[in-house]
């Protein structure tokens, strides 16, 4: 099996095992960021103000803008909600996943950017783990940035037959 | 057969084609199977918990007012801080307050506090007498009762600045006053004011002394003119919905209550400015302490007097009738428990030694023998560690303020008791976890808000800065004068009625005796006597 190799892109080639990795992590990160959507469109509570309002560092008074203005607010929470589901529904199943990765890293490095672990930034809301520069949002926007080079929806996921009828 | 055999390899192609394009798409379907189990699990969770507890979900109508059909003249008496909160919630603002909040909303959008004094009611009435003993404070007044920048339609003309307040109750086209003055003024100007045919808004504490609040309560029943006492709690929604699920018996017998007071700054113990323009010219000193027991000749101490008179009993009660009758208020607002049979109080100047002779940390002991409840409350002003208040029954707690992070607007968590017998076969299935809250109310909670002192926080949190009405923010200061003015329309009691009044009133002269004196007050309703 390992022997099989496979063509991601013109230049790229990789063995099962290889690909099967990053389809994986593909489908990980799309459960994650659909799962974040949704719980957002099924809770009527939700808002994005309380993240904003609590951001620091270069963001934080666009942050503070958003929140301070009803129109932008609301649609701050649309972008959220649905911009989190569709990407997510995307990287799961391999449809337009090259175009869903750029747009979950633009996501999640926004995340981290509104609130970045740096020294002396503190939060009202204790973090889950311990970080420093670091976290995972920094490290899944990365892993969606490496999943945008290297494409694998054309070869498993519903990009296949779409990427074979545009051949067609 | 060599057709045959190149189609072969071509369908099998296209099955492994379709099965790989296809092959994330059972992880989609784990995915519903699982949001579709959380989403009946939340339900459930929500239907075993909710229906029992809240069974009308809806916020409060906004009360259409009877604000169009009697146009209505007010006077002030007391144009301080307080004062003119009051007087901006009928409607009027000086110039120097519209200007600067709306610079502040300019520059942080998140201060709400020139956009919802803009969106008030007009309350159709007009303020035309100001009387105030400090000419600075009177010339506000009188700013004010000017000023276009207001809700609904624009001013009439100037008030008229009275120096004494009997020459503005004299004033036949005055229907009713507000009564913002330190609180040993209050019953005298409360009993004159209705014995001259006007309404009266007063500010609590009521009274002072146990005697003056007979003397107001005999008074104001005679005379059958509206009181108002300014407990703005009674128009936070948040203290209805209490109400309503505490009525529901949902937190079983209630045999201990804890109302706490936190505060942890000069200018929440009182030690306010003194202001530059303070002297013997633009004071009357004099008239100021008239009523007092002890009298001072003018001077520095005079002036620390003047403007921070809370600190002294001569003039209030400091923390009973400042921030006690606001807790005991909400509270009676919620279980209606009236005035205890017995109370008993202690506590000491342990942080302010700055020559004040009311104590900054106090404790009240209330006991209602007659409900099998006790009401506790305790306060510093050197300690900003918010305790909340609790209301403690057998099957549940309902916790107010405090670390219950409810939000900033006088929210409540209700969790239920490890060992409430209402709640135990659900305690045992898992439903219901004691660790959590079973209801949590958190008004305004998509709505944010720049409360950014301290003390502005403290009040916050207590639901005395704001309310929601049909999710809108409003000022509950401005629902109480709009309530006050629709009974004196309507020839209905207020809220805060004379009756509710009494019952501060006694309670805190109670709690206040006890401190003086020692020892334990009891309350003789037969013959309204304190023994």
């Amino acid at each position: 099996m390992a022997g099989q190799t496979h063509k991601l892109t013109s230049s790229i080639i990789v063995n099962n095992p290889q690909l099967y990795g990053l389809v994986t992590l593909r489908v990980l990160i799309g459960w994650h960021i659909l799962y974040e959507g949704v719980s957002k469109l099924i809770n009527p509570y939700w808002s994005s103000a309380a993240y904003l309002l609590d951001s620091k560092w270069i963001f934080s008074d666009l942050a503070k803008t958003i929140v301070s203005n009803p129109t932008l607010l609301t649609i701050s929470d649309y972008v959220n909600m649905w911009g989190l589901t569709l990407v997510g529904l995307c990287l799961l199943l391999g449809v337009f996943s090259r175009q869903a990765a750029l747009a979950g890293m633009v996501f999640i490095l926004l995340y981290y950017l509104f609130a970045p672990p740096f020294l002396g930034l503190e939060y009202s809301k204790p973090g889950e783990g311990s970080y420093i520069i670091v976290n995972k949002n920094l490290i899944e926007a990365c892993a969606l940035f490496v999943l945008y080079y290297f494409p694998t929806s054309h070869l498993i996921g519903l990009d296949r037959i779409l990427s074979k009828s545009e051949t067609n | 057969m060599s057709e045959n055999s190149n189609q072969t390899p071509s369908a099998d192609q296209n099955r492994r084609n379709f099965l790989k394009a296809l092959a994330t798409v059972p992880v989609l379907g784990l995915f519903l199977v699982n949001l579709w189990q959380k989403l009946r699990r939340d339900e459930l969770k929500r239907k075993n918990i909710l229906t029992d507890l809240i069974q009308e979900k809806k916020a409060p109508a906004v009360i259409s007012g009877l604000s169009d059909s009697k146009h209505l003249n007010l006077g002030v008496i007391g144009y301080g801080g307080r004062g003119s909160h009051l007087v901006r919630g009928a409607g009027f603002a000086t110039k120097g307050w519209t200007d600067d909040a709306y610079m502040r909303t300019k520059k942080n959008n998140l201060d709400k506090a020139f956009p919802t004094f803009m969106s008030q009611e007009d309350l159709n009435c007009s303020l035309v007498g100001v009387c105030d003993l400090f000419d600075v404070n009177a010339e506000l007044g009188l700013d004010a009762s000017q000023n276009d920048v207001r809700p609904g339609r624009k001013s009439n003309s100037s008030a008229t600045r009275y120096r004494h307040y009997s020459d503005l109750l004299a004033q036949d086209d005055i229907d009713g006053v507000i009564i913002a003055t330190p609180d040993h003024w209050h019953s005298r100007i409360t009993i004159d004011a209705a014995k001259a045919g006007k309404h009266v808004y007063c500010e609590k504490g009521l009274t002072r002394t146990f005697q003056e609040a007979l003397d107001v309560y005999d008074t104001i029943k005679e005379t059958g003119m509206i009181l108002q006492l300014g407990h703005q709690n009674r128009q936070v929604e948040a203290n209805d919905k209490a109400k309503r699920i505490i009525d529901q018996g949902l937190l079983g017998p209630i045999n201990l209550v804890e109302l706490t007071t936190n505060r942890n700054s000069p200018w929440g113990a009182w030690v306010w400015n003194i202001h530059k323009d303070g002297n013997n010219k633009t004071i009357d000193w004099d008239l100021f302490q008239e009523p007092s027991p002890n009298k001072i000749p003018f001077g520095e101490e005079a002036l620390k007097r003047f403007f921070r008179w809370r600190c002294w009993y001569d003039y209030g009660t400091g923390l009973s009738g400042d921030l006690f009758s606001h807790d005991y208020d909400a509270l009676n607002q919620i279980l209606g428990m009236g005035i205890p049979k017995y109370a008993s109080s202690s506590g000491g100047i342990y942080y302010y030694k700055d020559g004040r002779d009311v104590p900054d940390v106090w404790h009240v002991t209330l006991e209602y023998p007659d409900r099998d409840m006790t009401v506790l409350y305790s306060a510093t002003l050197s300690s900003n560690n918010s305790r909340g208040n609790r209301i403690m029954g057998h099957d549940a707690t309902m916790m107010m303020g405090g670390q219950s992070n409810v939000g900033s607007v006088g929210g409540f968590i209700v969790t239920a008791d490890s060992e409430s017998t209402q709640y135990r076969e659900r305690l045992k299935n898992g439903v219901i976890n004691s660790k959590y809250p079973i209801f949590s109310y958190s008004p305004g909670s998509k709505q944010i808000d720049g409360v950014t002192s301290a003390t502005s926080q403290y009040f916050a949190n207590k639901g005395l800065l704001y309310t929601y009405r049909e999710g809108k923010r409003v000022d509950p200061t401005h629902l109480h004068i709009k309530d006050w003015l629709d009974a004196i329309r309507s020839g209905t009691q207020p809220k805060c009625n004379i009756d509710i009044a009494f019952q501060e009133a006694v309670t805190c002269a109670m709690a206040t005796e006890s401190y003086l004196t020692g020892r334990r007050v009891e309350w003789d309703p037969v013959k309204r006597r304190l023994i």
